[in-house]
């Protein structure tokens, strides 16, 4: 194949998923010239497993990402078909969002995004191979010969890597979807040196739902209230469509007891690791065997579709008992299946090969984000590609590099857990994975990171001044009802009771009356309004911090010893192997992950306390060497 | 360079009759002015550097009278580590220090690494380079040497108590992130208000025990009970008068002290003895008949240690014999006495009734083996071989002191819960508990609790 010259652009992004899309739009929004090289340019952001988006820990990181200045956030305010704020039941930490898609309409709107974006060229292409020269990248070559040159460049490959498709005993090169496997770049990493592990998912059969008896099931509508995830969006989507519940019957499980055999996750056939939060039906009924039922949502595709995303049925067996299986259900006897359940083998890059601004560390200038780096989920490949093209372009453009901690955003989390720990399956977030979740809330994802998108040229003057505002209307409410006290007047006494509390005998500062468990801020407004007015946001926050005040000291102040160990950095250069004393595994692990600061050091597996004195020993002797020396 | 405040013990343990607390660090003189109290009545704080002050220590929690001690304070930075310094000087032996030490852990001190005054004082600049390496050795040795003491007490009942409530709370914190990650799945009971109570209070009831029954701990109240066993004459009392005399015997108000029993506190090597001879008791009864009827006694009952003492100078009786079978399964070190007189006995046979015990040979009178026996002592304890029934010397102090946070942190959870906070800021206590509970034996690895999570509940798609 004659390669002939095609353009030069500071980045270039390969594939457009979540990732991709979203690392192309941060790029060009700073001010790179990007190109977006994807296989097919109808698939712009395609969810190939559930339509879904948000919920806890990643609905947060949707905010993040709105945050920052991404796009998935005003993309799905644009195109869901329902919406819900989860665990309002629960206390502020845990709160989040979640969306129903348009599939179709998500893909569309993100495309149209992406076009509009000025510093952006879309081109569809199949990218085979990276131009490397002394260990820097310099361009990639596509299937057809085109070179295309940049400063850096971003792969967001997915799932396609070497992609296998697997039903039952039938097992086929492709990737999701029955897309193009990419195989030739598959090989090409390798061949440049950089590490993959083979992972699994799975995804379930869709339906049609002309063919649901859905009066066997029970409704799932969305909040009454019109909810965003975008700080920015002002325009609410009320025609919401439900989703419907039913569950599994002693049949279903007969059934895949029966044929358990015929399952290749059984028959030895799939070899990569799956993740243990999305097993497969099989997985659940065979680790669960106690269990009677398993719950299964219908998540309905788009407003133009009738095809229907049967939640918790997700399996590999063959499609014939796939059939079987969906029959099995309340609700589904006569339901026609649309495509069939499948898993997924693909090949994905060992984390530890990068550094936390994701650019991998054997090619300079190479960045890889999303389902390619070990994760899963759309919300965690977008947060990665948006990371990755802030930092490409910070890169092309002199700027300093964007590394959030774990205390600054869930996506800091993300990225340093993959980074300093890589993973052994696919890996999802989850609260629990965020020490300081009481920091990373939902409604103050704007708090924590507006500022940084600001610098970065990725929020607007106008959305900077309106954040800045709204700021300092939260700072003056908070210090307002610290100030005001209140009297132990008949009126307050009427609204303590409604609440159940305990009648108020001294005047009490309005601060200390809303820590009570009881009191609810909305309720205290009545006798203390508020020095302007307000919106439900600002509320919502100000109620937070007073009423947490506690528990939100206790975490800033592990915060803060935490800190200390994160400015302690590691030199660059430094060299494990000359450390008399560190133990041999940590050794290894250190040499391995290269950790940055003290604190990720301490963070690794196999590192242990003792190791760590040793090394900030080892780190303070060097310094003091460079000064007397 | 900015640390926190650590104390340690400084004076090496069972050397000299003064033992020192030190404290560096920031907060040294404040933690010090909570606990002491002098004639003066001027707080430390306003005292000038590199001064010393007699007074008493009191535990403000309960206003008790501690210690009665010599205190010197040195502000930075003309001291060891650079940092501000104090130093508590008491003389009442281990049971005492080990006292102040936990004192000033509950007043915000942190227990010092091993080689971390060392290291502090490497660290702000006060020794030179060439230390440093050594420095590093000494951490690393110490480290591991103390990780070995630790490893051998994980096995014991501490570590499986803890593990139980450990257990306890990850089910319950996995329970709770499942109501969290996963609420849309019904399957999962949602953990009440109630049950987090009623698991909180069980957890904060069983450190609560644990302290007690650690403070009252037999190990750090009164030393290893050791008790000397051997037929008349054969030197036992000599043995306790040597070993006294060497180590200066811990003066101790333990109240309980029977007539009959002669008992002696010495720390030998670092290690805390509560020597018993029972001889005291009448020498012409049959001494197997007694040792059996002492074994369901306290004193035997509840040995650490026994110190079964022979004539070498004698052929070995029936009745030593029996000795052996009256003490068998027991921790045990068999001394062979009085070898400066003629060898009568039968050493063979002694080794061979001895079995895996040790055995040492002495002349009391000429201050022969004592060295050795002593040692013996030390390395068993040390070792791990000796079983005491509650929480060991080694790293009590830091143990205490962690479980004093996780009662503390369980006691919010519970009283916030009490009070109708969410369940999801409940714990953030719960975990913390969790994990401090996890420091005392080894174990604070975040991934626990998300294996917890799937293995448990059926979840995803
Ligand atoms: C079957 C299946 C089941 C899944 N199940 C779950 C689940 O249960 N839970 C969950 O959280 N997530 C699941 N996911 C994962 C989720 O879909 C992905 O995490 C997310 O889409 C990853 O986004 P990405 O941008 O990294 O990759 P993708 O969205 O896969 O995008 C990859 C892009 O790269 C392009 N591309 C690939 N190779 C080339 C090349 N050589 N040249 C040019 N372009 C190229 C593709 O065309 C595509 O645009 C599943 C995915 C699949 C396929
Ligand atoms: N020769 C010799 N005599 C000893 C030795 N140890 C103790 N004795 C003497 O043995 C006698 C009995 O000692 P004592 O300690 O009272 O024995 P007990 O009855 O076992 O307590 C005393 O006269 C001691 O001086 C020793 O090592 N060598
Ligand atoms: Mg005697």
């Amino acid at each position: 194949m004659p390669q002939f010259e095609a353009g030069t652009f500071d980045c270039i992004v390969i594939g457009a998923g979540h990732a991709g899309a979203e690392a192309a739009y941060a790029s060009a929004k700073m001010g790179a010239s990007t190109l977006v090289l994807t296989m097919n340019l109808d698939m712009i952001a395609f969810m190939p497993c559930n339509p879904s988006l948000g919920g806890p820990a990643k609905g947060i990181v949707v905010r993040e990402i709105d945050a920052l200045g991404g796009v998935m956030a005003k993309v799905i305010d644009k195109t869901h078909i329902q919406m819900r704020l989860l665990n309002t039941g629960k206390g502020p930490a845990v709160r989040a969002l979640r969306a129903q898609a348009d599939k179709v309409l998500y893909q569309q709107e993100m495309k149209r995004i992406l076009e509009e974006e000025p510093n952006m060229t879309l081109r569809q292409a199949v990218v085979e191979k990276l131009i490397v020269e002394d260990d820097e990248i310099k361009g990639v070559v596509t299937q057809i010969g085109a070179i295309f040159r940049a400063k850096t460049v971003i792969i967001t490959t997915g799932t396609f890597l070497r992609g296998e498709v697997i039903i039952g005993d039938l097992k086929y090169s492709s990737g999701p979807n029955n897309q193009m496997p990419s195989i030739k770049l598959a090989e090409h990493l390798q061949e440049l040196g950089l590490q993959t592990v083979r992972f699994k998912t799975g995804t379930p059969p869709r339906i049609n739902s002309n063919t649901i008896d859905y009066s066997k099931t029970e409704i799932q509508p969305g909040d009454d209230v019109p909810r965003s995830f975008s700080y920015e969006t002002t325009e609410f989507i009320t025609d919401q469509l439900p989703c419907w519940l039913t569950y599994t019957t002693p049949e279903t499980h007969e059934i895949i007891n029966e044929n358990l055999h015929l399952s290749p996750m059984y028959s030895g056939m799939i070899k990569g690791k799956g993740p243990s939060y999305c097993p497969s039906i099989e997985d659940k009924i065979v680790r669960f065997a106690d269990k009677s039922r398993h719950q299964i949502f219908l998540e309905p595709e788009g407003r133009n579709t009738r095809e229907v995303y049967v939640q918790g049925l997700s399996t590999s067996l063959p499609e014939h008992i796939q059939h079987r299986l969906i029959a099995s259900v309340p609700g589904l006897e006569k339901a026609e299946m649309m495509r069939a359940g499948y898993a997924i083998e693909y090949d994905s890059i060992i984390a530890t090969q990068l550094w936390p601004t994701l650019e991998t560390k054997k090619i300079k200038n190479l960045y890889t984000a999303g389902q390619i780096n070990g994760t899963s989920g759309y919300e965690e490949a977008a947060a990665q590609g948006l990371m990755a093209g802030i930092n490409a372009a910070c890169n092309v453009l002199g700027k300093e590099e964007v590394v959030l901690g774990r205390s600054d955003a869930y996506i800091g989390v993300l990225i340093d857990d993959l980074v300093t720990k890589g993973t052994s399956e696919p890996y999802r977030l989850l609260t629990s994975r965020a020490e300081y979740r009481l920091l990373l809330r939902h409604d103050n994802a704007d708090m924590r990171l507006t500022e940084i998108g600001y610098q970065n040229g990725m929020i607007s003057e106008e959305r900077h001044t309106k954040f800045l505002a709204k700021k300092a209307q939260i700072d003056a409410e908070i210090d307002h009802l610290r100030k005001v006290t209140v009297k132990p007047t008949e009126e307050i006494q009427e609204i303590i009771a409604a609440v159940n509390g305990t009648a108020l005998r001294e005047p009490m500062k309005a601060a200390d009356l809303l820590k009570r468990p009881e009191m609810k801020y909305s309720e205290l407004c009545k006798v203390v309004p508020p020095l302007e007015e307000i919106n439900e946001e600002v509320a919502e926050q100000v109620e937070i911090f007073i009423k947490y005040e506690g528990y939100i000291e206790k975490s800033m102040q592990q915060v803060a010893r935490m800190k200390k160990m994160e400015n302690k950095r590691i030199p660059e250069n430094i060299d494990y192997d000359a450390i008399s004393g560190i133990a041999k595994e940590a050794k290894a692990n250190l040499k391995e992950v290269q950790p940055l600061s003290i604190a990720q050091a301490s963070r690794i597996s196999g590192v242990n306390p003792a190791d760590i004195s040793i090394l900030l020993v080892y780190i303070e002797q060097g310094k003091i060497a460079k000064v007397s020396g | 360079m900015h640390f926190d405040t650590i104390a340690a013990i400084s004076t090496p343990m069972g050397e000299g009759a003064i033992a020192i607390v030190r404290l560096s660090g920031d907060d040294a003189w404040k933690i010090a002015d909570r606990i002491f109290q002098s004639p003066a009545a001027k707080p430390l704080c306003e005292q000038p550097s590199h001064t010393i002050h007699y007074g008493h220590l009191h535990d403000p929690a309960t206003e008790e009278l501690v210690e009665e001690v010599m205190v010197s304070i040195m502000k930075a930075p003309k001291t060891f580590t650079r940092e501000d310094i104090v130093e508590i000087n008491c003389h009442g032996g281990i049971t005492s220090v080990n006292r102040v030490l936990q004192l000033v852990l509950t007043e915000g001190a942190r227990l010092a690494e091993p080689g971390e005054f060392t290291k502090r004082a490497f660290l702000n600049g006060r020794i030179d380079l060439s230390q440093a390496e050594a420095v590093m050795d000494l951490i690393r040795a110490k480290t591991d040497k103390a990780m070995n003491v630790a490893l051998n007490q994980m096995e014991g009942k501490l570590s499986h108590l803890i593990g139980e409530l450990r257990q306890a709370l990850l089910e319950t914190l996995a329970q709770v992130e499942v109501n969290i990650d996963y609420p849309e799945y019904d399957d999962v009971e949602e953990v009440t208000i109630p049950l987090m109570i009623e698991k909180g209070t069980w957890v904060k009831n069983e450190i609560d025990e644990l302290l007690r029954t650690s403070s009252q701990g037999k190990i750090l109240r009164e030393g290893l009970s050791t008790v000397i066993v051997g037929r008349p004459n054969v030197g036992k009392s000599s043995l306790l008068n040597s070993l006294v005399q060497e180590n200066k015997a811990i003066v101790t108000d333990v109240a309980g002290t029977t007539r009959d029993i002669i008992e002696e506190y010495v720390n030998v090597r670092g290690v805390p003895l509560r020597l018993v001879d029972t001889a005291g008791i009448r020498e012409t009864e049959d001494i197997v008949e007694r040792i059996g009827v002492e074994r369901s006694r306290k004193v035997l009952k509840e040995a650490d240690l026994i110190l079964l003492m022979v004539n070498s100078s004698e052929a070995l009786t029936d009745e030593d014999e029996r000795l052996f079978e009256a003490v068998a399964g027991m921790d045990m070190l068999v001394i062979v006495n009085k070898t400066d007189l003629p060898t009568k006995i039968d050493l063979e046979r002694v080794y061979e009734v001895a079995g895996r015990d040790r055995v040492i040979t002495t002349s009391i009178l000429q201050e022969q083996g004592i060295t050795e026996l002593e040692e013996a002592i030390a390395a068993l304890f040390f070792e791990g071989s000796l079983e005491s029934n509650d929480l060991t010397y080694v790293s009590n102090a830091r143990h205490i002191s962690l479980l004093k946070q996780a009662r503390n942190t369980i006691d919010d959870a519970v009283q916030a819960a009490q009070v109708g906070v969410p369940i999801d800021m409940i714990q953030i206590d719960v975990t913390r508990t969790w994990e401090i509970l996890g420091e005392i034996i080894g174990d604070t690895v975040q991934d626990s609790l998300i294996k917890e999570l799937f293995s448990k509940f059926c979840l995803g798609k």
